[in-house]
């Protein structure tokens, strides 16, 4: 069993695990931190952005964390745990030649379709008139500026895929329930469970009837929208491979909530508008049902909330019909019937309003100071861009960052100087190092695989080594493109026995509580299931004129005896020798045992602890009775 | 020989009151606890005494299941559970969960507070009732306990209704509930995998029905309700409040939308407002065009449909009036009939299956005058028609269930016998398997032959494999041999090499040894090879080995040559095998007594 790593990202993972005869890859983030390389994409025309120097404005690039490692075409499935893990899918499902099948949950496979058509929409909307790719050359690549030079494996980079392969790409998923158990190809069964991260988010279990193998991916054990992390279902596994811990350890979600409350009503209060680059789906759930809750509290019920992406409307809908995959609260709340989330009642009272760009209806309808959520969070491209250039320029505005995937420094570089205050709460539900240590005791796993990055402490705060995973036996760590060897030792495996071969078994007591049978059977294996038969009988021979040869005939199949064990009691052997008419027995003493001469028959039989020898000549009828006399003194095995 | 037992206690041909008993492999489910809509008395419940005379069912049941939200399959539920007393677990999808108390509070209302009716549950039993539901996902595995296993399908009929496959170690049963094979406008199709049951347990309300196609039907349906409105006369449709309701509605919300009629749709009861409001939080649980358009476009608000008030009713003019309940038997579409049923103009349209007892039964077989309370009568004049809207599988989807899931046995429930016995006929004729239908308090038996799962060492396994080559020759069968250990509960089958080391036996060597005397004029090495070479003639796929100590080797067999010190053409061949050879150990002793061919080398 392997574990080949595509990805180093901890938290966007990759990796592809070969198990018994089945190739199965466990996610594919898309690592797009490249983008913070590029300049922004503006839905206007900047003269400030196109005239800055040594840059070139281009085409948002993505990078993608895949190498030749192995033959993408030979995946036979892919293991989706979350929408945020599955950006990468039509790279993997397209043009590589993949035909398998790819499982996910309908929370997941809807939501992920929204992310991946808001990003290409956010790309297609400002084409561009040309595209370099000279620069990627390594001798080129060489004499380019500050952060782009250091770049590693440029030539990775990929172009945006387009929503035809987006679509080509989900129409290979094949939906899951949680604790669905799904059979591959006989051989090893999967089944998402519940991780509490986000809507439809799961770990996975893929196991045989002698192997677990419980795959950790964006889990989370604070009481959010979701429905609660499935911990119990991880116990008794093999290998667990844990990834996805929060990229935020040190900040406290909730704290990090209040703060976010509070810098937003402190801005509009002062008259100044507030500017939250976020995802479309996932804490932006949680942010409006906060702030629904705080409005009144705060005076804010005059403040417009705005909502602007191209799946606004689709993102607030959907989480509203997804009852089954919500904690409990918002489930008993679609009971009464009630939408579960309260930003239903935000928009029916017109405080949240959602545009699916700032084109059109938004620019007549919109009013300052105001609350605006909207994309991409890496403030390269999307409406945020405009945003930036609208209200960077005045200290009365704020941006609040609340998506841990981008450094802020960084995402502001292109902007500066800017004189809009800055806050950064990184709200990360996923499990810190104290709550995965506390939930590795509990379910005990064998061995733990992770990325390297969590078996040290973060580079910038070397000496917390409380941010860093302790175990007995010490992880398995993983980098990008290594190949793991699993500690296994596959030694059982599951098979049949068909009623009729089961009744004709004759098991016989060894020892109190232990019996053995010996079989004899015929292997069927069919789609990696196998059951044993009985023997079939030889077609009963022709009663013709050829029966007589049937003696010079060797016997066809070769059927094994079973082994002997036991030893054969001297007295008791003479004693059924007696009885079947053998009375002139001669004994004599060895050193190992006896030997007992049967005169009348010129036959000798050799008793010893571990063996008997029987040497008889031209006598096949008293070989054979004293054959079976022995063996009534032995047990078969 | 492991059995399987199925025992109705309602619905057992009959429809209503579905209650079905399963005990597989020692665990006792029970599948739907509804009420019967003909009977006002004992009969309207199931009768749980059967199961336990004194006192509560908790420990004689694992678990119960809940199908769907009709009365018929979860109206005696609170009875059950709260009167007799059941505190185990109760399973149902989601929406079933959503919607299932808001009915049987309904009923109870009907029951206690119009007929005024007393011992019968409160609203609080029906909340405690709902209290031990657990909630079921589509396709999950949910592990009732350590061996139960039950997983719920796609079943389309109404929201939420689940098929529902019960599996105990290798024996399992699956209880369709009321299920569709065809898509609707709002709801999509049963489906199930090849999960080849023991038995399927399944309804069969439309048994010798073909349905025509869907499209013919709902063209009908308008068309009757278009003539009446155009001659200025009242329909009443007596529906429950979801399920039919909802498609019917959308149907005639796009009809009268094309047509551009005026006259008005109601809804009545304040059930309708509720009801599509379950259906926008869970449509999921709706047909694939609903769900992939519902951003845009949600099907479940309607323009043309409004709510329903009493004094409406004698309002002048056409209309058309959405009414509950569906059998004609109680509440506001009694009232509506009762006020409509003297004038010839209006028209009742029966979307659904009425059972018998209730009004809606008696005028569908065509009665005429009916007997109300009080002994006064009441004439029919009005119109009435059926159209079979009801989402049930007709005989065509029933056989098309069959070929999906491939079950070895078939049982009927949630029909009438006489229908039954036709299909039943059907059913054993083109798929050769058993089918039963056993009516209430009836127990069907049928005996399973489950193969025995045991643990292969893979060594043994892989041994097999190899000695085989890749590719398994159905003509010559692969033998394997080994030693199964019983101990405790698990299986373990080993090789006997294995199994020695792993009881900490000690091996018994048994060998024999046999001299065969042989006339042979050669030399010794030259009757060894005359052997060598008789044997190789013979034996065919056998390794044979000529080693250069003087001996022939057979597999393991050891043969060896001396000549005697008087006469040196007679031979002494000296055999020694063990008892794992015993089988060509002697067949070669005999072989070789017959002496060598002459026309050896």
């Amino acid at each position: 069993m392997k574990l080949y790593c595509l990805s180093g990202h901890p938290t966007l993972p990759c990796n592809v695990l070969k198990f018994k005869s089945t190739t199965i890859m466990l996610d594919c983030g898309l690592d797009t931190t490249s983008v913070l390389n590029f300049l922004p994409l503006p839905l206007v025309h900047s003269p400030r952005l196109s005239k800055l120097p040594g840059w070139v404005s281009k085409d948002g690039t993505i990078n993608l964390e895949k190498r030749e490692l192995l033959d993408l075409s030979t995946i036979d499935v892919i293991l989706i745990s979350n929408y945020h893990c599955m950006m990468a899918l039509p790279y993997i499902t397209e043009h590589t030649g993949f035909t398998g099948t790819v499982y996910a949950t309908e929370p997941t496979l809807q939501i992920g379709r929204l992310l991946m058509e808001e990003v290409v929409n956010f790309m297609e909307r400002v084409p561009k008139a040309q595209s370099a790719t000279c620069w990627k050359n390594k001798e080129i690549q060489r004499m380019l500026p500050g952060p782009l030079k250091d770049a590693v494996d440029v030539w990775t980079w990929k172009r945006c895929y387009s929503m035809q392969e987006v679509n080509s790409a989900l129409s290979k998923v094949q939906l899951v329930g949680y604790s669905q158990k799904v059979e591959l190809f006989g051989a090893v069964q999967v089944s998402p469970l519940s991780s509490g991260y986000s809507l439809g988010s799961s770990n996975w279990i893929i196991q045989s009837h002698h192997e677990k193998v419980s795959y950790v991916s964006g889990s989370s054990l604070l009481t959010t929208h979701p429905q609660p992390m499935d911990q119990s279902s991880l116990k008794n596994s093999d290998v667990l491979i844990l990834t996805g811990l929060t990229q935020m350890p040190t900040a406290n979600p909730d704290g990090m909530l209040g703060e976010f409350c509070s810098n937003l009503a402190m801005t509009i209060r002062a008259g100044g508008n507030v500017l939250v680059p976020c995802y479309s789906s996932g804490v932006i759930y949680d942010l409006l049902e906060c702030l629904y809750q705080f409005i009144e509290s705060a005076s804010l019920g005059t403040t417009p909330f705005y909502f602007i992406s191209p799946v606004a409307n689709s993102s607030l809908e959907f989480s509203q019909i997804f009852a089954e995959w919500l904690c409990h609260n918002k489930q008993t709340k679609v009971y009464l019937p009630e939408p579960p989330f309260p930003h239903a009642e935000l928009i029916q009272t017109n405080k949240l309003k959602h545009y699916p760009s700032i084109h059109g209806d938004f620019s007549s309808e919109f009013r300052q100071p105001c609350v605006v959520f909207t994309g991409h969070p890496s403030l390269r491209f999307g409406d945020v861009v405009h945003f930036m250039e609208l209200w960077g320029k005045s200290s009365l505005n704020t941006i609040i960052f609340t998506e841990p995937d981008f450094s802020y420094l960084d995402a502001l570089a292109p902007y500066q100087p800017l004189a809009m205050k800055c806050v950064y709460c990184p709200i990360d539900t996923r499990l810190n190092f104290h709550q995965v240590s506390k939930l590795l005791k509990e379910v005990q796993p064998l061995h733990v695989v992770c990325p390297e990055q969590y078996t040290q402490p973060p580079l910038t705060q070397s000496h917390r080594s409380d941010l860093m995973l302790e175990l007995q036996p010490p992880p398995m760590p993983y980098r990008r493109c290594s190949v793991l060897n699993l500690p296994f030792r596959r030694r059982y495996e599951r098979v049949y026995i068909l009623p009729e071969l089961a009744n004709s078994l004759v098991p016989s007591e060894i020892k109190p509580g232990v019996s053995v049978a010996t079989v004899s059977a015929v292997v069927h294996s069919k789609d990696n299931k196998h059951t044993l038969q009985s023997v079939p009988k030889p077609p009963p021979v022709a009663p013709s004129k050829k029966r007589k040869r049937v003696m010079d005939e060797p016997p066809v199949v070769m059927t094994p005896k079973p082994l002997l064990s036991g030893a054969v009691p001297l007295e008791a052997f003479l004693a059924t020798l007696q009885k079947h008419g053998i009375t002139e027995v001669k004994v004599e003493e060895t050193a190992d045992g006896h030997i007992l001469h049967l005169q009348a028959e010129d036959t000798l039989i050799q008793l010893e602890e571990d063996g008997t020898h029987i040497v008889c000549d031209n006598n096949e009828p008293l070989r054979t009775t004293l054959r079976d006399l022995v063996l009534r003194f032995l047990q078969k095995l | 020989m492991p059995e399987i037992n199925v025992t109705p206690l309602g619905a057992g041909q009959d429809v209503g009151r579905s209650c079905i008993l399963v005990s597989i492999g020692g665990k006792n489910i029970m599948l739907d606890c509804g009420m019967h809509m003909g009977y006002n008395d004992d009969r309207r419940f199931p009768d749980f005494s059967y199961i336990t005379q004194n006192g509560r069912l908790t420990d004689f049941l694992d678990c119960v299941i809940i199908s769907h939200f009709h009365l018929d399959h979860c109206g005696a539920l609170p009875y059950m559970s709260e009167m007799v007393g059941y505190d185990g677990p109760i399973y149902m999808t989601h929406p079933t969960k959503a919607i299932c108390p808001i009915l049987l509070e309904d009923f109870r209302k009907i029951t206690v507070d119009k007929k005024g009716e007393t011992n019968f549950f409160t609203s609080q039993m029906i909340k405690d009732c709902m209290k031990k539901v657990v909630p079921l996902n589509l396709h999950q595995t949910v592990q009732v306990d350590d061996e139960l296993e039950i997983k719920a399908y796609y079943a389309g009929h109404v929201l939420g209704a689940a098929m529902v496959h019960i599996k105990v170690g290798s024996e399992s049963v699956v209880y369709t509930g009321d299920y569709n094979m065809t898509p609707d406008r709002h709801l999509g199709a049963a489906w199930i995998d090849k999960c080849r049951p023991d038995i399927l347990i399944s309804e069969s309300t439309y048994a010798t029905t073909i349905r025509d196609s869907k499209r013919c039907r709902e063209r009908d349906f308008l068309k009757k309700v278009h003539e009446s409105i155009e001659r200025g006369g009242k329909v009443l449709i007596p529906v429950f409040a979801l399920g039919r309701a909802q498609e019917l509605c959308i149907l005639l919300e796009t009809f009268w939308e094309r047509m551009n009629l005026k006259a008005p749709i109601y809804f009545s009861t304040g059930l309708t407002e509720k009801a599509n409001h379950y259906y926008k939080l869970f449509i999921t649980w709706t047909n694939q065009k609903i769900r992939k358009t519902f951003v845009q476009r949600n099907m479940f608000e309607f323009k043309h449909i409004k709510a329903f008030d009493r004094s409406y009713a004698d309002n002048p003019g056409p209309m058309v009036v959405f009414a509950t309940p569906g059998m004609l038997h109680a509440g506001q579409s009694l009232q509506i009939f009762k006020k409509w049923a003297g004038n010839e103009k209006n028209m009742v349209i029966m979307p659904g299956y009425c059972v018998q007892g209730t009004i809606g039964h008696k005028i569908l077989n065509g009665q005429r005058k009916l007997e109300m309370e009080g002994r006064a009568t009441l004439d029919v004049k009005l119109q009435v028609e059926y159209m079979s809207f009801s989402a049930h599988a007709d005989a065509k989807g029933i056989m098309q269930l069959i070929r999906m899931a491939e079950p070895r046995n078939m049982l009927l429930v949630h029909g009438e016998a006489v229908k039954m016995e036709f299909l039943k006929g059907k059913i054993e004729q083109e798929f050769s398997i058993d089918c039963y239908m056993p009516a209430n308090g009836e127990t069907a038996t049928i005996t399973t032959n489950p193969s025995v799962p045991v643990d292969i060492s893979l060594s043994l396994l892989k041994r097999e494999m190899a000695l085989g080559g890749s590719l398994p020759d159905p003509k010559k069968p692969r033998t394997m041999h080994g030693t199964l250990i019983m101990k405790e509960n698990s299986l373990k089958l080993v090789s006997s090499e294995q199994a020695l080391k792993e009881l900490g036996l000690n091996e018994h060597q048994l060998r024999f040894t046999c001299r065969v005397q042989l006339q042979d004029p050669h030399s010794d090495p030259d009757t060894l090879h005359r052997i060598y070479t008789h044997l190789k003639s013979v034996l065919k796929g056998y390794t044979i080995q000529h080693l250069p100590d003087g001996t022939v080797m057979v597999e393991s067999i050891v043969i060896k040559v001396s000549s005697s010190a008087e006469d040196s053409n007679a031979k002494v061949l000296l055999l020694s095998w063990s008892y794992q050879d015993e089988d060509l150990g002697s067949f070669l002793s005999t072989l070789l007594k017959k002496g060598l061919p002459s026309g050896l080398c």
